[in-house]
């Protein structure tokens, strides 16, 4: 195989890594609160400000850095759900589609209001590694790693405590939970969190490798929705194995034209797939 | 241990019960009766906590405990196994008996409390690693039951256990009851099934329109006439 087309696809296997860190929060914000997160991309902006402030401008060590803005994002996470989430959870999908749409455009804005439009980058820079004549992001590379980590913690947690067993449980019926003693209202807020958390953690990931703008949530975030439904929304492993998928075939695309047109192609593929599989890729 | 005194509730501006009043004392079983629509499904709802009270009293032990929601009464020792099982069909045996055991006190003795439901139903033991929706219609009950029973509850509401099911294991449930009754358990549970449901419980109300229509020992209603032609239809 051509050694390009191969540094290509392992370069974009890296970035699925970090996607499929923002379809997971997604879909398990979806999937418990029957939600769609329309402004996810841009919270995930807001972390990668918070990092860039408090990193680059006021010189706090990388590591607590990365940790704040996680834990900001989250508690981020609950007051988009107490604010805005909450009031519509019983109003038609259309009405929550505005609530959270608003979310990003309000979020764009203030963000523009108070940052300008100027790119900013956190300036850490990370080796290219050059490995058999192929050139690897190392900063790609983290953030697999990290990303994969964080699939796996969310996975034991999901699978081995109270909570997360309550979480997927309220997935599959939200309306007899109470019965088991659950309170459905702080299973959301714990899902909010968790939700942010990762947005945060991606944001973190994100911010090694772009500048950061008011509107960086528009370049990833159509992506995300795309890889979300693509997986079937509010099915985990599917959104997982989907960001893959589709990163794939972007570079891919990428490879053989341009950026541009692989993002077409990308789309082309979606469009194509929800005639054949309206429900998605992994519908059960 | 259970009351309730001239409760009302309904579903936004349908009411479905009209001042029901009923009585389970410690240990025994009662057992509601009467046709669809009836609003016994509301009236387990309306005990559990899952929608709320709008009149009368409801209490445990002496304590009232109307007008808490449903995972609060869950810790007062109230739990129910509701109409059709509701399982969580893509959770395993086990993490749905771990859902039932959610509320702190029950998570202390999860050990001991699944000993105990494995011991009542073993067929769960050798299917604890399966998705609970793949079990059949008797297991998925037995599952339901035993969730219900993690939480350690005083009082246990059935609703329609035997719906659905084939006639050896409609049997099979109610054989159920009856062991459930000998660990102590107080019994409240609702049945399509008049003949045997009046052979495991002490009392039965009838239910018709929202309202209690007649009332009386397991025995009365069994010679009650109007039970019999149109319930029991001999
Ligand atoms: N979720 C609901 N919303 C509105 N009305 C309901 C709801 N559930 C039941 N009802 C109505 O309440 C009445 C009693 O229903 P239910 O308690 O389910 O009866 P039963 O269990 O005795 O068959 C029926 O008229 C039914 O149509
Ligand atoms: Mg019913």
């Amino acid at each position: 195989m051509d050694i390009y087309l191969l540094e290509a696809i392992i370069n974009r296997i890296l970035l699925g890594g970090v996607l499929a860190l923002l379809a997971l929060g997604l879909n398990l914000i979806f999937g418990v609160i029957d939600v769609v997160w329309i402004a996810y991309a841009d919270i995930v902006m807001c972390g990668m400000y918070a990092l860039y402030f408090l990193y680059a401008e006021y010189g706090v060590p990388l590591p607590v850095a990365c940790l704040i803005a996680i834990i900001g994002v989250s508690i981020l996470g609950v007051v988009v759900h107490l604010l805005i989430i909450a009031p519509v959870l019983n109003s038609p999908p259309l009405n929550q589609l505005l609530a959270t749409g608003g979310l990003l455009f309000f979020l764009q804005s203030f963000a523009t209001l108070l940052f300008g439009t100027d790119f900013r980058n956190i300036g850490v820079r990370l080796p290219i590694l050059e490995f058999a004549t192929m050139y690897i992001s190392f900063a790609r590379l983290i953030a697999f790693m990290v990303g994969l980590i964080g699939a796996v913690v969310l996975y034991l947690f999901l699978k081995r405590t109270y909570i997360g067993t309550a979480i997927r449980a309220i997935a599959q019926d939200r309306d007899i939970v109470g019965l088991m003693g659950v309170d459905q209202r702080r299973i959301y807020l714990v899902t909010s969190a968790i939700g942010g958390a990762l947005a945060g953690l991606a944001a973190c990931l994100l911010a090694l490798q772009y500048d950061v703008h008011p509107f960086i949530g528009n370049t990833f975030g159509p992506v995300i929705f795309m890889i979300c439904v693509l997986g079937g929304l509010g099915n985990m492993i599917g959104g997982f194995a989907a960001s893959f998928i589709i990163s794939q075939i972007i570079a891919i695309g990428g490879y053989y034209s341009n950026t541009e047109w692989s993002y077409v192609l990308a789309f082309t593929f979606f469009i194509v797939l929800m005639f054949i599989r309206p429900r998605g890729l992994f519908a059960r | 241990m259970l009351s309730l005194a001239s409760v009302s509730a309904g579903y936004g501006s349908f009411q479905a019960l009209f001042g029901v009043s009923l009585e389970v004392p410690k240990g025994e079983a009662g057992g509601v009766i009467g046709p669809n629509g009836a609003g016994k499904t509301t009236l387990m709802r309306v005990i559990s906590g899952l929608i709320p009270m709008q009149e009368g009293v409801m209490t445990m032990d002496g304590r009232p405990v109307g007008g808490l929601p449903a995972h609060r009464m869950v810790e007062q020792g109230i739990a129910h196994v509701p109409e059709g099982r509701r399982l969580f069909p893509r959770l395993t045996v086990e993490e749905n008996l771990r859902i039932g055991a959610f509320i702190p006190q029950a998570r202390a003795r999860f050990a001991d409390q699944l000993d105990w439901v494995y011991t009542l139903f073993p067929r769960l033991k050798d299917r604890r690693e399966q998705a609970a929706g793949t079990m059949s219609g008797g297991e998925q009950q037995m599952c339901a039951i035993g969730r219900a029973l993690m939480s350690k509850p005083k009082v246990l509401l059935m609703d329609e256990p035997s719906a659905g099911l084939a006639p050896l294991v409609v049997q099979q449930v109610f054989d159920l009851v009856r062991r459930i009754r000998e660990e102590g358990l107080t019994v409240l549970i609702v049945e399509q099934n008049v003949q045997q449901v009046l052979d495991v419980v002490d009392r039965a109300y009838l239910l018709e329109v929202g309202s209690i229509k007649l009332s009386g020992s397991a025995a009365e209603l069994k010679n009650n006439s109007f039970i019999r032609q149109s319930y029991i239809g001999l």
